[in-house]
Order: structure tokens, then sequence, then C-alpha cells
């Protein structure tokens, strides 16, 4: 029997038997189908899935009339930019890089950034980004989205202000330990609130909440509640929420939006939180199992993305690399296994993005 | 879908101001440009239909829209409010 050439989930290359590779193909979805209480993928789902690895070519391709659009959180923006931001440090500007990165590799979106990828850093150095971004966007023709993390653990001592709620929680004091997040949540949401205003004024054509919910269920609220902020106040500035991971975190567990509980959220409740909030575009982020091949890992994103696009009215753009989106956890994926992740997410995955 | 080289920004410029779908954002810009769907990723269609319509290109003169120029043209044909093409217009007018 032929066998197939991917990757494990940590990036090392491994070689699959047909069996073996539907086997893990199922098992994944059947994971996802299970923690999400979500349909699992259909046999003729799953027999594409094994075709698309199957498919001999090193790298592989949606149908012609299947493309979809990119967003990212600083692709765009690597060439200038350093190692700690995944960069390749060349010596250019970021103007540069942007131009290269809209009419040499054609984006169709490009990202900018502070290099400290944080609201709460570019509240400090907001005079920086405005002229930043209002002079790029001059020169751009492609969506320029402003993109930051909200990394609410940044609030937290040493850090930040606030008291961590790990000290309470070791010390058996709940309710102090919920208070703090929620105070750090209101300093987040007014931290992101400022820097989208002051973007809108010089004219920010979009703003992207990168890695959504990184510090828990406060967070994820923070960040909803921001949305809400932002759209009653610029409804015609673009927003694009990206998480930080399949599940949302219960480090606080009580918190609610609308009346839903926001802890163990899954891709399509997120999805549907964030379009009442009023996101315009929604990241879908799925975690990969770094003892786990990548038709395991990706069987399972493709599950939880299908969910997500089929449930929700505004378009879904699933994160794909290093680590999430069926990728491996390594900082340069495999272009096999990139490939073969777009492919799959798009064409059964029904991602409006990636 | 390929950016300037192709519709893919007109394509992401539906998604972020209008909440539209894949497929309903192809079928929006297909209609405004009076093309197929299937036109939209066909490098030789869209390099000329971009530089009639002063929508910016991959390889552009340097008498041709670019930038602020181009993004001024894709509003106005795509009936979308971009916020810097907003601001860029409101300088002109004042």
């Amino acid at each position: 029997m032929r066998e197939v050439t991917t990757s494990s989930g940590d990036g090392c290359k491994i070689r699959l038997t047909e069996d073996e590779l539907r086997k893990d193909i199922v098992t994944g979805s059947e994971d996802a189908a299970r923690k999400g209480k979500i349909d699992g993928l259909t046999e003729a789902e799953i027999n594409h899935m094994v075709d698309i690895f199957r498919q001999p070519g090193k790298t592989v391709s949606v149908e012609p009339g299947m493309e979809v659009i990119v967003t990212d959180d600083g692709a765009g923006i690597s060439a200038s930019w350093g190692k700690p931001s995944a960069g390749h440090a060349l010596p250019m500007s970021d103007h540069q890089n942007i131009l290269m990165y809209e009419r040499v590799y054609c984006g169709d979106t490009c990202g900018l950034g502070f290099p400290d990828y944080s609201y709460k850093p570019v509240k400090s150095a907001i005079g920086y980004a405005r002229s930043h971004y209002k002079t790029i966007s001059m020169l751009t023709t492609i969506p320029l989205i402003y993109g930051s993390q909200p990394n609410m653990g940044m609030y937290y001592h040493p850090t930040g202000p606030i008291e961590s709620p790990s000290d309470y929680f070791r010390a058996y004091d709940f309710e102090k330990a919920f208070q703090v997040q929620e105070d750090a949540a209101q300093m987040m949401r007014k931290d992101i609130f400022y820097v989208a205003e002051q973007l809108y004024e010089i004219g920010c054509e979009a703003i992207n909440l990168d890695t959504t919910g990184s510090a828990g269920d406060a967070e994820f609220w923070g960040c909803l509640s921001v949305v809400e902020d932002i759209k009653s106040k610029m409804p015609d500035l673009p927003v694009e929420m990206g998480m930080a991971g399949e599940m949302i975190m219960g480090l606080h567990s009580k918190m609610t939006y609308k009346g839903k509980r926001l802890a163990g959220m899954y891709p399509h409740q997120q999805a549907e939180m964030a379009a009442r909030a009023g996101v315009d575009i929604f990241g879908v982020a799925v975690n990969s199992d770094t003892a786990r091949s990548t038709p395991y890992n990706l069987s399972r994103t493709v599950t939880f993305t299908k969910a997500a696009a089929l449930h929700t009215s505004i378009p879904i753009h699933a994160n794909s690399g290093m680590g999430v989106g069926g990728m491996p956890m390594t900082l340069l994926p495999p272009v096999g296994c990139s490939t073969r992740c777009a492919k799959a997410l798009v064409e059964i995955g029904k991602a409006d993005g990636l | 879908m390929g950016g300037v080289r192709t519709a893919g920004d007109l394509v992401a410029w539906m998604q972020l101001t209008r909440r539209m779908k894949i497929d309903q954002a192809k079928d929006y810009v297909a209609a405004k440009l009076n093309l197929k769907r299937e036109d939209l990723t066909d490098e030789a269609i869209m390099a000329k239909v971009r530089y009639e319509k002063g929508l910016g290109s991959v390889i552009p003169d340097h008498d041709e829209y670019t930038g602020m120029a181009a993004k001024c043209k894709i509003a106005e044909l795509l009936d979308i409010s971009i916020n810097s093409v907003n601001l860029f217009q409101k300088h002109l007018r004042q």
C-alpha cells in the first residue's frame, strides 16, 4: 500500500499508510465533534481530505473558483521585523516592506502593528502608531489593518498595575481573584478603545484584535465589550477578531456576554458572540497537538471551522500557522502541510479566508 | 486571491466593510466590474480592468493610479466607505 509523507504536530516528517491516514482523519473529526458538540465530517468530506493528503505533489492548491482572501497578524511586515516577531531582519522600512507585500507578494490585505505587539504598549506609543499608519496608508491600495494583541495578562503584576489573580487563587480567595480579572478587563477595554479612536482619527481602515482570549474568559468579555464600544462610536471602522485558542479558558468562569457563559466556548460559539458584538471578520484558532499527525490536527480544525462557518453570518478566517489550524508547531512549517491545510480549510471547512 | 494582481483586495474590502461571506463578496465585486466571478482571479482580464478603472496594479506605470488615488477609485466603484479615503477627501475639500 502506498504511503503518504506528511508531518507530525512537532514538524517532524512522518509516513502513514492510507489506513493510518484515514484513521487519523476520522479520529480527529470525532474528537472535535465530541468536544464542540457539533457535526463531524461526512464520509464524502473524509474521502476528500484523504485525497488532499494523497496528492503526489509537494504542494497543493484549491480548485479554480474557490480562491479566498488572506488577512494576517504580521506576515506582511515580517521582512522588516526581527526574530522576536518571527521576522526576517532585512534592513528595510515597514513602508517599503508593506508595498513589497502588496505589489510583489500580492497579499489581499496587510497587517501593520507596533513591534511590542499588544494594545497596552501601543497606547504609550500612540503618536508613533498614528504617524506610521497615516504615512503608509497614503501609499497602499490593499486594506491596511492595524493589529495588536489584547493581552490582558500584561495588566497584572509585575508588568501591570493589577494584582495577579493567581496569588488570590493560591490563597483560596476566589472573589478577589474574580474581581482583579474584571478590573484588568475594564482597563484593557479602555486601552483598546483609546488606540482604536486615535487611529480612526487619522484614517485607520480596520483594526485587528489578534490572539483574543489568551488570558481567559474575562479577556474575551473585555474584547467583546470594546468591539461594542468601537461600533457604537465608530460604526464604519471594520474590526477583525482572531482567537488565541479553540476553547475559552475559564480562568474567571462566571463571565457572561448577552446571557451566555463565555468559559468553555468553542469556535462556533465564539464566532456567534463576536458577530453579535459587531465583529466584521472572525478568526478561528484551533490548537495543534504536537504528539499527533497533521491529518489528525487538520481534521479537528476543519470540523471546528466548518461549524463556525455554517453557524455564523460573518466571514470566517481560519488561523493557519505555527501550532494552529492543523499546522505543526514550528517556526518554519513544511509547505506540504501549509498548502494542504489551506486547501482543506477552504474546500471542506468552508472558510471565507485564511 | 492575488491582491492587486487580481481582485483579492476588492473582495477583502467587501468582507471588511459589509461583512460579506466569500461567495457573496465575489459576486458583488464581479457585478460592479461587469465580469463573471471566475474572471476575478484571471490575471490577464484583471490587469486590463484595473488599468482602465484606475484601481492600482502590480506593475503600475508612472502615470497610473496607485495608493490613495487608487483607493479613492475603489471606494467609488464598490460604493463603500473607506475611512482613509474619507479623511483624504475631507482634506481636499477644506
